[in-house]
């Protein structure tokens, strides 16, 4: 960005600096450490000029906002036009309790729906199941059938809010379901706007709700692509994520270069499928982390824009410039917040979520300040999501699109993340593309090698957590308030099941069934009849079981 | 001659997939010279009190961070009474609010282990509390 | 009841017990083995050896549910490494057969290593006899799987599984002179994947071009251990070679050489152990030691000088 002689001239005016100015300080005064690093451990060094981004060309590197590369952000305004979407992820015990918790947060601004699932809905397991004993309704919504969606989004106008759905392995059988439901309340498919995760590939790494093995998975997943393109185009197909990735312990780097490798795995997939990439890939959408090396975090959400933008249009040829585009939902990182003195983490939260912002997110959820007790209660989500508006409204960084492009140190540690992010979807297109490397355990040893460093660095006390092994308290207080979820979830839940099985039409859901696993063993779409065994009031369980039966079980792989 | 390895079953009972802190923890324990036995996600009681039977370890480490532990603790410790093994240490961990804790261990679940513990107490725990012999 | 009549009985617990003791503190269980070893020679011992990540594992989880479904009863033994620094290790190995874990007619036990090189634990073979004992029909012995230094498993097992998957590029090749010594079977896991085939093609040839004469041909199966395809025939195969075995009187030549190991090793170690503790009395070990470093004896004297400790020609003979 700079002219040579600039440059140069620049770098004998540091190393001058170096032998007198800075010399003289660091005799008397030493600094806190030798090295100085990220959360991440990139090296971090004592000051950036110009010639720390000699390398970087503006046009080429960076950029308009709204144009090639989109470094600097997918939309022209930004939050100028309109503020990121503020989305509180949330549910739990039954779709009547969910129900009133989305209703509160619509009433208190929130712009977009967030729906948690429980784990039994999460794999495919109907409330009765044996495995789904204590589980039910306990960390989200329990949905059994279209009965309980229908419950769930009562009096909710479906054509009026976008609604992200966590689900993953069943992902078709729930926008299945959705569907159903908006059909009912007279809204067409194709006004529908939301998300499904359907990101299967980091369940097996990170977050371990999978069912199915990953070649019908990876069928499932480009079936709903082809399904969608069609028929509910404002759909978001899938959430590409690194979120849980680096939750599970990863670093900077290593959730940039396994959520695209991932991402990369998607569109081969859907490319071999016979889809037309510039019809599927303006409908991939990404799911990131903010943690706490606020600028760190910064560079990584403006390298992945770059980097994703760049295998698009030079590794898979794609054209229409939405295909380029990585729009992407954040949350702050859970996994820093502490148990201990949990009001300061709305301090962390406040800095995780500016980092966010900074960084371009289309959407955000920020976590409460509860997060490592229990689910959020009321009070906690509010502050949680007026940490949000206060950010919006107050802090004026929404004012300016990209506020720290040409920071010497931002551009720098961008393009280093850049490139390390690439170094390692290089190792694993050499292991064959990312469902290889998972397969062969790579991924999951790389997570868990960055997980036992953090873990080890804070028990040296090389890295302080602020109450936990620095500045503790003698006697904490012990938490109030905390939200608790009604045991009687699953009785309920159980009664309202076999109320359903015995008042449903039998032959209808029989019939369904049997399309549906036909359809499994042909190569044709699997979200219509999907979609017809969900009208009938089939369960998701027995849905999810005929598939079982056609595809089975993944088995997972411990690598250590 | 050197002392025996204490061996180890970490497991985690049902559906939960938080297994950040049960890794972490095999591998500090490993790295402590113990054995170590880790079964994966989604044990059933049935299957950690065989497993912990068969392998005769010395402690059964229990991580749940998904509020399941009220119902699957309990079952745990009801099976290895029923087959006479509980004299194995057994622990847990995870998200366990602290209200549920005084009714796991008269469960008879020996200590519970909430974030922000090091691997290092839980070592010396384990050292400290196993049974002789 | 003594343990050993518990695990006459099928108790699980006195089981694992008499295992935890013959790993650790082995000469106290050697009355337990004692009463039990009328009582073995009944199990078939199966070895499954191959590289890591290969699906070992997986394979014998597969196996031995074939078996089960014949109504055979199964042990299995699965050995991991030992980290030589810390003495810890992670046992993984079972996560494969987890759904195995509540069936009362199997038995899973892992193992670390704990200093043995040679793929197995050196309690390795004690186990096998205490789930011989205990009325196991199978018994399934997994190697730590390295690769190059399998040398254990031939000693202990009846019938060895050599399991290789494809995509292992140039591996075949230096493995293949000590896996064509040891197996009995060949099993190529991952036949999903591309190149199962070449691989299979490739042990043949191999097998064709072995000069060895062998009244055995080992057999080759391909199998997909995730799915169960191909598991059937292996368990065949595994039927067809003990049939072999027996038909030739070879599976009691192949034991008796495994008696005589065994036979060796206890005279062997029995003496070190005598003799040593009767050097260490009075620090007598130490200043024969001190001897050699001050270079007044050889080291050759110095263990021709205990070595005579009990034939009375030694300085401290009794
Ligand atoms: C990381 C994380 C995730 C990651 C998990 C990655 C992984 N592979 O582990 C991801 C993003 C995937 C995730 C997903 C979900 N999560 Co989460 N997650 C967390 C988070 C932020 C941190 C947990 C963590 O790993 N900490 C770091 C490790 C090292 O610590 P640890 O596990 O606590 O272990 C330590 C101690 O607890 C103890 N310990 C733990 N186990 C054991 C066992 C023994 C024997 C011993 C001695 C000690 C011990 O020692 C460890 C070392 O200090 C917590 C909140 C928090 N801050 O704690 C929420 C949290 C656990 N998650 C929660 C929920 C609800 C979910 C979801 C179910 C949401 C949903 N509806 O989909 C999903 C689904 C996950 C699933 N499949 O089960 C809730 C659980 C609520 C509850 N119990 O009431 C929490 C509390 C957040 C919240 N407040 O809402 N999560
Ligand atoms: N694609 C495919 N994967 C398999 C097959 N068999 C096993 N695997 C997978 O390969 C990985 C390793 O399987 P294991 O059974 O643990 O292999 P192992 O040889 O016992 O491994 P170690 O004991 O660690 O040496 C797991 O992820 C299995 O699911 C197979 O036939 N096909
Ligand atoms: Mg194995």
């Amino acid at each position: 960005m700079f002219a040579k002689e600039q440059v140069d001239s620049i770098r004998e005016k540091k190393r001058k600096w170096e032998e007198t100015t800075l010399k003289k300080v660091l005799d008397r005064f030493p600094e806190r450490s030798q090295e100085f690093g990220t959360l991440s451990d990139l090296p971090v060094e004592r000051v950036y000029t110009p010639a720390d981004v000699a390398d970087l060309g503006y046009e080429r590197d960076l950029g308009m906002p709204g144009e090639y590369p989109y470094t600097r952000g997918i939309q022209p305004t930004m939050y100028r036009g309109r503020f990121w979407t503020m989305r509180q992820y949330a549910g739990f015990g039954t779709a009547e309790e969910s129900n009133k918790r989305y209703k509160y947060l619509l009433e208190q601004g929130q712009t977009g729906l967030s729906v948690a699932f429980d784990l039994p809905t999460q794999i495919g397991l109907d409330s009765d199941h044996s495995l789904a004993e204590g589980e039910v309704g306990k960390v989200g919504v329990a949905i059994d059938s279209l009965e309980d969606m229908e419950t769930l989004f009562a009096g909710i106008p479906l054509d009026k809010v976008s609604t992200s759905m966590t689900i993953n392995a069943p992902a078709a059988v729930l926008l299945a379901m959705y569907i159903a439901v908006a059909e009912k309340q007279g809204v067409a498919p194709g006004k529908l706007a939301g998300t499904i995760q359907n990101d299967i590939l980091k369940e097996y790494v990170a977050r371990g709700t999978y069912i199915f093995p990953p070649q019908p998975s990876m069928r499932l997943i480009t079936d709903t692509f082809a399904y969608c393109s069609t028929n509910l185009p404002n759909w978001n197909t899938i959430s590409i994520s690194g979120y849980h990735i680096r939750e599970a312990g990863c670093t900077a780097v290593q959730e940039v270069a396994f959520t695209l490798a991932d991402g990369i795995a998607y569109v081969d997939a859907a490319v071999k499928a016979g889809l037309d990439i510039d019809k599927f890939a303006p409908r991939l959408s990404f799911f990131f982390n903010a943690h706490m090396d606020l600028l760190e975090e910064v560079a990584k959400f403006r390298a992945a824009r770059r980097l994703w933008a760049r295998i698009m249009k030079e590794r898979f040829g794609a054209k229409n410039p939405k295909s380029f585009m990585l729009r992407f939902h954040t949350q702050t990182a859970g996994c820093a917040l502490t148990a201990q003195q949990p009001d300061n983490n709305v301090v962390r939260v406040t800095l995780q979520a500016l980092a966010a912002v900074l960084g371009g997110t289309q959407s955000l959820h920020t976590n409460s300040r509860d997060e490592a007790l229990a689910l959020p209660s009321e009070d906690s989500v509010r502050i949680a999501l007026r940490t949000q508006q206060i950010i919006a409204h107050e802090s004026g960084v929404a004012n300016t699109v990209d506020p720290l492009a040409g920071s010497y140190y931002v551009e720098n540690l961008t393009a280093h993340i850049e490139k390390k992010a690439m170094e390692y979807i290089e190792k694993i297109d050499a292991l064959g593309g990312a469902v290889k490397a998972i397969e062969q355990g790579f991924i999951q040893r790389e997570i868990q090698e960055s997980a036992y460093e953090y873990q080890k660095s804070v028990e040296s006390g090389k890295r302080i957590v602020v109450g936990v092994n620095k500045y503790q308290l003698e006697a904490e207080e012990a938490p109030k308030d905390l939200l608790k979820v009604d045991p009687a979830v699953g009785r309920y839940q159980k009664e309202k099941l076999s109320r359903l099985r015995a008042t449903r039409d039998p032959g209808a859901v029989e019939l369904a069934l049997k399309r549906l696993k036909e359809t499994a063993q042909s190569d044709a779409n699997l979200l219509p009849p999907i979609i017809e065994a969900a009208k009938v009031y089939a369960t998701l369980g027995e849905i999810c079981g005929v598939l079982r039966e056609v595809f089975g079980e993944y088995e997972t792989s411990v690598i250590f | 001659m050197k002392e025996r390895p204490i061996r180890v079953l970490i497991a985690k009972p049902g559906l939960d997939g938080h297994d950040r802190g049960a890794k972490v923890l095999a591998r500090a324990l490993r790295d402590a010279g113990m054995e170590v036995i880790y079964t994966g996600l989604r044990q059933t009681p049935e299957q950690i009190v065989g497993t912990g039977i068969q392998e005769d370890v010395d402690v059964i480490g229990l991580s749940i961070l998904s509020g399941a532990h009220t119902h699957l603790f309990p079952r745990v410790m009801e099976l290895l009474r029923e087959r006479g093994a509980n004299d194995i240490l057994v622990i847990g961990g995870g998200i366990i609010p602290e209200d549920d804790i005084p009714a796991l261990k008269k469960e008879g679940i020996a200590e519970i282990f909430t974030p922000g513990t090091t691997t290092q107490a839980v070592i010396d725990y384990i050292k400290e509390n196993v049974r002789q012999g | 009841m003594t343990l050993a009549e518990g695990i006459l009985a099928g108790d699980q617990r006195a089981i694992a017990r008499l295992i935890t003791i013959v790993e650790n503190r082995p000469r106290e269980a050697i009355p337990a083995l004692q009463a039990l070893y009328p009582h073995t020679g009944k199990a078939l011992v199966v070895g499954i050896t191959g590289p890591p990540g290969s699906g070992k594992s997986t394979l014998v989880g597969r196996l031995t549910k074939r078996l089960r479904q014949l109504g055979k009863t199964v042990g299995i033994i699965a050995v991991d490494p030992t980290s030589p620094f810390t003495g810890g290790a992670i046992l993984g190995d079972r996560i494969r057969m987890q759904d195995l874990a509540t069936d009362p007619g199997v038995y899973i036990r892992s193992m670390g290593t704990r200093g043995s090189l040679g793929g197995l634990a050196k309690a390795t073979h004690n186990v096998i006899k205490i789930l011989d004992a205990a009325g196991k029909d199978y018994i399934f012995v997994e190697t730590v799987g390295v690769g190059q230094s399998e040398v254990d498993i031939v000693k202990t097992a009846d019938t060895t599984l050599v399991v290789l998957v494809p995509g292992l590029g140039d591996d075949i090749q230096t493995i293949k002179a000590g896996i064509l010594e040891i197996a009995d079977i060949f099993v190529v896991n991952k036949a999903d994947r591309q190149d199962a085939g070449r691989v299979v093609a490739e042990l043949e040839m191999m097998l064709d071009l072995s000069s060895k004469e062998v009244e055995w041909r080992p057999p080759v199966y391909s199998t997909v251990a995730t799915s169960g395809k191909g598991i059937d025939a292996v368990v065949e195969g595994i039927e067809q070679h003990i049939h072999y075995l027996c038909q030739n009187s070879k599976l009691e030549a192949r034991r008796r050489e495994r008696y005589r190991a065994e036979i060796m090793n206890i005279v062997k170690e029995g003496i070190i152990t005598q003799l040593l503790d009767f050097w260490s009395v009075g620090g007598k070990l130490e200043t024969l030691l001190a001897e050699v470093a001050a270079r007044e004896k050889d080291p050759y004297a110095a263990a021709w000088e205990i070595m005579q400790t009990f034939t009375g020609n030694g300085k401290g003979g009794s």
